[in-house]
Parts: C-alpha cells; structure tokens; sequence
C-alpha cells in the first residue's frame, strides 16, 4: 500500500532523514518506534506532504506521491492524524468530524455524513456525548479519539498516527490502542508512530526502529520485542545486566 | 440637551457605527483566513458604491447594487489570485505592504476611471429631505436601510459560517491550518473566498451609505481607518464584537459634536486606537492569551 524508498527529508539545510525505506501493507498495524527527535515525526510530515523538502521515492498505492500536496494526499485515502492532536479547538465535536467528511463530499456529491457520523459514534461513545461541546473542552484523551475520529470520516485506506499516547494516562491510552487495534480488525490499515515502544509493539504486527533519522532495526513486532537493543533503549530493560545477577 | 437631540445624536451614532462595524467584518473575515490586515478593505467599499453608481445610469437601483457587489466580489477574488495566492509562505509585513500597495492601486485606478467628483446614489426610498418620525426624533429612511441591510448581513453571515460547510471550512482554516489541510481542505480556496466575501460585504455596504455620506475615489481611506479601529476595539478576528465596537465608536463621534467642533471628529477613532493599542492591545472583547499567540 505505501512503499519508501531512500526518503530524504529535512527543514531548509537540516537534514533529518537519511535514505528511509519501508512499506506499509494493507490490513497490517505498523509501528515506527524511536526516541525524540529520531526523525518519526518529520517522516509522517514527508508523507503527508506538510514537508515539502524531500527527496527519494514514496508510493502510495503504486502512484507517486511526492510531488503532491497535502490536500491532494488526504484525498487520495492517506490521512494522518498529527501530533499533539491539532483538533478545531473552537468548534464543536460535531463540526470537527463533518470537517473530517471534506474529502467524501468531494468525492460524491450526495454523500451523508450522518451514516459516517454514527460509526465514530459508535466507535467512540464519549464522543457522542459531547457532541455539541468545543473540542478545546476537551480532555486530552477524549481530543485523541476526536482527532482519530476526524481522520476516519474521510474513510482512509491508510491512517498515520502521530503519538497518540502522548500526554496520556495509561488507562487511557490502554483506550486508544484497543481502538486502534480494532481498527485493524475492521481491515484498515495503520502506520503508527510512538515513542511508548512497549505499547506499540504490542499492537503492531511489524516494527521500524529509527534513530538519528536512519532505520537502524525492523521486522515482526514480537522479534523487535525481544531484541535486546530494543529493549536495553526503548523498555528500559538491560538483559546483560539482569543475566549477570 | 433636551431628549430629542439626544436620540437625534444617538440615531446618527448608530448609523454610522453600524457601517464601521460593517468594514471591521470585512477586515476580520480576511484576517481570521490569512492572519493578515487588508489594507484594501476601504477600497472595496469605495469600488462598491461608485460601480453601483456609473451602473444605476442604464439599471435599476436593485440590479445596479447587486451587479456592483457583484464585480466587487470578482475584483476582490482577482486581487487574492495576482497578489497573494502564489506566495509560498509570505511574511506578515511582505503580505501588509502588498495590501497597502493593492490600496493605492485601486485609489488611482478610480480616480482615473471617475474622476475626482463626489458621487451619490438616489436614496433608496424617500429623498434627501424625507423623514420618518418616531415621537419627536426623526430619521432618514435611508438610515433605516444602512441599519436593516447591515443587521441582516451580520445575522447572514453568522449563519454562513455556523451552518454551511463552506463556512465551517473557513472557521477550520483560521482556527487550525495544519489540520485543515489535513482533512483535504484547499485553504487556498478559502483565502479566496474570504477576499471575495469581504469585498461583497465592503460593496454592499458602500452601496447603502452613499445617499448619505456620498463617496469620492478616496473615501476608502478614511473609512478603512474607521473600520481598522474598531476591528482593534473589539479584538481582532471577532466579528460579533466588532459590531459593539463600531456602535460604541459610532455613538461617541456622534457624541463628541456635544463638546467640540465637528472638525474634530475623526480626532476621536484616532485616539482610540492609540489608547487601545496602547492599553489592552487585545481589544475590549479579545482574550489576552489569544492576542499574544497571534502573530500580528
């Protein structure tokens, strides 16, 4: 579904990415882990297209998609739900998820949203409950499901995840990936991107790790899970030392 | 002063306020899209009311008002499309002196087209010197459509943008531009669209006050100061608090021929604006925490 081959992206004269390659399949949850400032972001920015500044190859669905703008990838079935969640925060709930519906009423005239509206709600109750309240009322895990949900109106093929836990209590964020997991059971496809490793893993079916803006590890999530450079940087387990005891 | 100067006063204060609140919209709409102040805004109400004017010669007043909000609109998409639209990520004082020069561009070009005359429409109903009178004040009909045509546009396009998805669209692109690319909107589009709708609004309203206050190719100035002050009286970007700005800015001029000379009029916008960019630069309405995160 997405394939990356040698992405080059940065801001002016930085260069953040060097020579990423990677693809996402359909139906699978797919996870990028790596520390602050690793680059993750900034990749999710290259293929969305908010980063103009790239070079290197993205296909989205055998098309190439590099040259095109964020508004022409949206539309296209790729959507990215950013980081720090970027809800409408003086607009209602409402307003948020048939501003989500954009891209299917350009697709089709006719289109009800209605329909699109009572599966997010379905999907997520809470957000049925506050339908009429300003997203900036919000708490930070009721805006994550809201800016996923947001996302989801426009019936992606492939959803990106900037940090949904970020900020989160665990509990809620035990929310958030059951959701996200249920997605994948739904047959949609997730790239995911986190800095909570352990948590990410657990729902992935396959795993990039990326730091200093190279993909230095990847394979199925549970061989990542057990790797011990993974776990010694991103579980905070050290196994030699715990073999030495 | 007896009662009846007082309303007489009052009356004038609200007409005039409501045609500022009116060009504070206009300022607001663009600057809510863009983050930017159109300068040109007072343009369109000048390019509104003189088109209407050279039309109403071979139509009737409706048409010649609706054909000249109508090329003002295009005027006001065409000046967006040359202008602003191609500029990859424009600085907020690149994009000001844009507007400053689209302003003088548009002055020049009327005065060339016009001439330097004063024109006026016919009132709308009545003549100059009717009066409807409510207990001992009395009013120009005319008054009575600057005041009912500027309510019905406020309460317009307050509907538009609370109810229409255009309108959500373009609430969505002030409020969040990241995000609103990220739900595939062309907000490219929508800064159009804003140019449009203010230049419709600033036509319209240039349409209506002509009988009263007349227009000359550079009346736009005086009236984009007006505007401009009372946009930054009620906190930039918010429409509804423009139009108590503009009444309150309004009623105080009017007021003000009370004790000194009508000169002196336009002394009192003035000194509001430095008073209030001085003291609470977020407006009477504005929050303090969202004027310091915007960028102008």
């Amino acid at each position: 579904m997405l394939r990356i081959k040698n992405l080059e992206a940065g801001y002016g004269k930085l260069k953040v990415l060097r020579r990423i390659s990677m693809h996402v399949s359909a139906g699978e949850i797919v996870t990028i882990i790596g520390a602050n400032g690793a680059g993750k972001t900034t990749l999710l920015g290259a293929i969305s297209g908010l980063l103009g500044n790239r070079a290197g190859e993205i296909l989205f669905e055998k098309q190439d998609i590099r040259h095109l703008s964020p508004e022409k990838i949206v539309s296209m079935g790729c959507s990215l739900v950013p980081e720090g969640r970027q809800v409408f925060s003086t607009m209602s709930v409402k307003e948020n998820l048939l501003l989500g519906a954009h891209v299917q009423q350009r697709r089709n005239r006719t289109h009800d949203a209605q329909q699109d509206l009572d599966r997010m709600y379905g999907l997520f109750p809470r957000l049925r409950e506050r339908e009429q309240q300003l997203a900036g009322t919000l708490s930070g895990g009721e805006q994550q499901m809201l800016a996923i949900a947001r996302a989801l109106m426009a019936r992606p093929k492939l959803i990106m995840m900037d940090e949904p836990s970020m900020g989160l209590a665990p509990l809620i964020v035990r929310d958030i990936f059951a959701i996200i997991r249920k997605l994948r059971d739904d047959g949609n496809t997730v790239l995911l991107v986190e800095q909570n490793a352990k948590v990410a893993l657990g729902v992935a079916d396959r795993g990039y790790v990326i730091e200093t803006g190279k993909i230095i590890l990847q394979g199925p999530a549970e061989d990542l899970l057990s790797n011990r450079e993974v776990q010694r940087a991103y579980l905070g387990r050290d196994l030699d030392a715990e073999m030495r005891i | 002063m007896n009662i009846e100067l007082f309303l007489q006063y009052l009356v004038a204060g609200v007409t005039y306020g409501t045609i500022y609140a009116i060009v504070a919209i206009g300022f607001n709409i663009i600057y809510n899209t863009t983050g930017i102040i159109n300068f040109a805004q007072g343009e369109f109400v000048m390019l509104g009311g003189m088109t209407a004017v050279t039309l109403h010669a071979f139509l009737p007043l409706p048409a010649a008002i609706l054909s000249a909000v109508i090329i003002t609109m295009i005027v006001g998409a065409m000046i967006e499309i040359t202008f602003i639209r191609w500029l990859a990520s424009p600085s907020v004082l690149r994009m000001i002196i844009i507007t400053i020069g689209i302003s003088i561009l548009l002055r020049e070009i009327a005065l060339h087209v016009w001439g330097a005359g004063v024109k006026a429409l016919p009132y709308f109903t009545g003549t100059a010197v009717s009066s409807i009178s409510i207990g001992d004040v009395h009013i120009s009909p005319q008054v009575l459509w600057v005041v009912g045509v500027s309510s019905v546009m406020v309460i317009c396009l307050n509907l538009f943008f609370s109810y229409t998805q255009p309108g959500r669209k373009m609430r969505a692109c002030s409020t969040n531009r990241t995000a609103a690319r990220l739900c595939g909107i062309n907000t490219k589009n929508m800064v159009t669209l804003s140019f449009v709708l203010s230049a419709g609004i600033g036509a319209l309203a240039g349409c209506v006050v002509s009988p009263i206050t007349y227009i000359q190719y550079d009346g736009g100035t005086a009236l984009a100061i007006k505007g401009f002050t009372v946009a930054i009286l009620g906190g930039l970007g918010n429409s509804m608090a423009a139009v108590a700005a503009g009444l309150i800015l309004g009623i105080l001029e009017s007021f003000s021929i009370w004790v000194m000379p009508t000169a002196f009029k336009d002394v009192i916008s003035i000194s509001i604006l430095l008073l209030i960019l001085f003291v609470r630069p977020s407006g009477l309405f504005g929050s303090k925490e969202a004027a310091q995160l915007k960028e102008f």
